[in-house]
């Protein structure tokens, strides 16, 4: 058993983050995130083709489809590393979709969801929207003319990034019948265990990016005549974000390894906390730095309560290792992939 | 081309086999546990289980070959944890600080005399250690300590008090930190003695802890003899040998008790199933929750593990880092957690102290003080490892 990363992974890993620095620095973060509704910057999908590109929708795809061959477990790294620069976009439902979608692969497609609780993420953005509930996996392109998607309202979002439209139960028209409660099927299940674990590594990539950002600030920010990361009282919230941080990030890594419903969920669980709570300490932090729109750590934590609420409640996850308690003797955790990620 | 992985090796699996089958065949033939309040029963009990061991080829499992021990991976070890926990094994008991404190610093820092004459009978199961590191007036600020050993011709004199001390009223033997140094500052004069605690001058007075048993004590020394031959390491450079010992301490120990808390989550669960707490959506969201830290402490382990094997391959002597000390301060707390919830869970049974997880849950309130408190963990992560400027 070896926990530790390759050569390949982590060169995997530092491609991307060369790749997302260069193609999108703070400056395109903040034009997605002006003040003002109207100067946002829409998705860029200049950037989204290039990604495909890349592989990040590909990768998991064999060679013959033309995906790299890889497994989750790259796939994880890739995304945290997405995570970490706050790449707006569905980028695990596009993900998904690739070789169920055409040109999804390849970037050419933006392919959004639409989830148990009708939240769809860039709605005007999307080409198609994966239905992830019922008996198999749909796909809906967004200007089919049926107007099936035509009661989906824009929310004035949370997340500046992240453009947000709702979809209320009463108004489905079409996909009604899923969602009224059909029991989902294993490939659903499936993918939305995979897409709650993809997003589940953004989450910890932005924690560990927030991490970075209150030990760079507490290191020169002075007060008293010292650093106020000489201080306990900071130092110790730094502290319990680093074991946040790292407890996400061997729940996260080792769930992409096994694919087990109890990995799975408590790896969403401690990612969801871990981007959550690192994003309010480090706001904390900067003081009424941290409280103004120019400083980013803002856009972590409202992107961090938006992936939070995707795929994977808390609520869900809790009862889902909540019934798996009543289930097993106790040894499952030590456990590789013995079943699918079932419906949650 | 993946190195995570989390498979196990088929050398792996055949130890889990042959472990598992050791355990199904000895642990029937083992003698009923002895009363908590009897210590040389307690003793007598935890050193036969130590002489099994040893006699099956599982003793010093992650010690090195040159030590006695098996030379096992890390790996092998955590299945080692893991396996002895799911059988119901004996914990490692009166034991605990001879094979994870005293004999592994012996190991690393002792002449070869010293070797072979502490570390056999540790495996063995025949000599009982204690730790005589915290006194009244240093605990975490440990370098601060006030004992003094003075030397004289081939002994040193050794006057002053430990505290905290466990299993002190068995023990055979304790080691020691001491002054040497009475001018230097801290850290700076300190050594490290193997005492025998039936020497003169050795007096032992057990405390009682909140949970109403005498789990540890003090011991007072009044001008005690020990020979110069028993202290390992150099005369005042006793700080770094302990600290070696310390950051054993503080690696997988714990990782046993991970299997054995997600287990009494389980068990938690079907007892409010069947008092009806179960209807309960917040109990029940409240015990999912700890499986996800449970399920990750785990993880965690495995990967401290990992590491640990990767810095012996490469030449480091598998001292945890990073890991360890975040898994220290989430266990602890997790642990108190658990029996918070299971109190949740029993409802008006948990105000009797004679129930097994109401025991559990004051003994819990240990876990964040002992081995480094929950605060010198946070300043040990703030300073060591996120480079945060030393401060008050």
């Amino acid at each position: 058993m070896d926990f530790r990363l390759s050569e390949d992974q982590r060169a995997l890993r530092a491609g991307m983050r060369d790749l997302l620095a260069a193609r999108f620095p703070r400056e395109k973060l903040r034009k997605s995130a002006e003040a003002d509704p109207a100067k946002r910057a829409p998705l860029d999908r200049a950037l989204w083709r290039e990604l495909g590109e890349i592989g990040m929708f590909s990768l998991r795809l064999s060679e013959k489809e033309g995906g790299a061959g890889l497994g989750l477990p790259e796939a994880v790294l890739v995304f945290e590393e997405a995570g970490r620069a706050l790449l707006p976009g569905p980028l695990a439902a596009t993900h998904l979709a690739a070789g169920l979608v055409p040109g999804a692969a390849d970037g050419a497609t933006v392919v959004t969801a639409l989830e148990g609780d009708g939240v769809v993420e860039q709605l005007d953005a999307a080409d198609a929207v994966l239905l992830l509930e019922g008996p198999t996996v749909r796909a809906l392109p967004v200007d089919d003319g049926t107007g099936a998607l035509a009661a989906a309202r824009p929310l004035r979002s949370v997340d500046p990034t992240t453009p947000l439209h709702y979809l209320p139960p009463a108004d489905e028209a079409m996909q009604g019948a899923e969602r009224a409660g059909q029991a989902k099927g294993l490939a659903v299940g499936r993918l939305c265990g995979e897409a709650a674990l993809l997003t589940a590594a953004q989450q910890l990539g932005s924690a560990a990016r927030t991490l970075e950002m209150a030990v760079a600030y507490v290191k020169v920010r002075t007060q008293f005549a010292r650093p106020i990361g000489a201080f306990q009282a900071v130092q110790h919230v730094c502290a319990r974000m680093l074991a946040r941080t790292e407890i996400a990030r061997s729940s996260v890594y080792a769930a992409s390894l096994t694919m087990t419903l109890g990995d799975t969920c408590a790896a969403k669980l401690l990612a969801d906390e871990a981007a959550v709570r690192n994003a309010r300490d480090c706001l904390q932090l900067h003081g009424g730095l941290g409280f103004t729109w120019d400083a980013d750590v803002h856009l972590h934590l409202k992107r961090a309560w938006v992936r939070q609420a995707q795929w994977q409640s808390a609520a869900k996850a809790e009862e889902a290792l909540a019934a798996a308690l009543l289930e097993d003797p106790g040894d499952c955790m030590t456990e590789t992939a013995n079943r699918a990620n079932g419906a949650v | 081309m993946t190195a995570v992985d989390l498979t196990r090796t088929r050398e792996e699996e055949d130890f889990r086999r042959r472990l598992r089958d050791w355990l199904h065949r000895t642990l029937p033939t083992l003698p009923p546990k002895p009363s908590p309040a009897d210590w040389p029963a307690r003793r007598a009990y935890d050193c036969a289980w130590q002489r099994a061991l040893y006699d099956a080829g599982y003793a010093g499992l992650h010690w090195p070959a040159d030590a006695g021990g098996q030379g096992a991976t890390p790996t092998q070890h955590l299945i080692f944890l893991e396996e002895t926990e799911l059988a119901g094994a004996p914990y490692v008991g009166a034991n605990f600080v001879g094979l994870l404190h005293a004999g592994p610093t012996i190991a690393v820092e002792g002449t070869a005399t010293q070797r072979a004459r502490w570390l056999p009978p540790i495996l063995r199961g025949e000599e009982v250690w204690c730790q005589g590191f915290s006194e009244p007036e240093a605990g975490s600020d440990l370098a601060s300590l006030r004992t003094r050993a003075v030397r004289d011709g081939d002994a040193y004199v050794v006057t002053g008090s430990k505290t905290w001390t466990s299993h002190a009223e068995v023990a055979d033997w304790c080691e020691l930190l001491v002054r040497t140094d009475l001018s230097a500052p801290g850290h700076r004069g300190l050594s490290w003695l193997a005492m025998r605690m039936d020497a003169p001058g050795v007096t032992v007075r057990p405390l009682r802890t909140l949970a109403g048993s005498t789990e540890f004590a003090e011991v007072f020394l009044d001008e005690v003899r020990v020979p110069v031959a028993q202290r390992v390491g150099a005369e005042n450079d006793g700080w770094r040998v302990t600290m070696v010992t310390l950051s054993f301490e503080r690696g997988t120990a714990f990782a046993g008790e991970v299997v054995a808390c997600r287990r009494t989550l389980a068990l938690l669960a079907r007892a409010a199933q069947e008092n009806g707490q179960w209807e309960d959506a917040a109990l029940r969201r409240r015990l999912g929750r700890l499986n996800a830290e449970f399920t990750a402490l785990w993880r965690l382990a495995q990967w401290n593990a990992s590491e640990a094997a990767h810095a012996l391959r490469t030449g480091g002597r598998g001292v945890p880092g990073v890991g360890a000390s975040v898994f220290k301060l989430r266990y602890s707390h997790a642990r108190q957690d658990l029996y918070d919830a299971a109190a949740e869970a029993l409802g008006p049974l948990s105000l009797d102290a004679g129930h097994e997880w109401t025991l559990e849950r004051l003994s819990s309130l240990s876990y964040t003080i002992a081995a480094g408190t929950s605060q010198i963990q946070q300043n040990i992560i703030a300073e060591r490892i996120l480079g945060l400027p030393r401060g008050r």
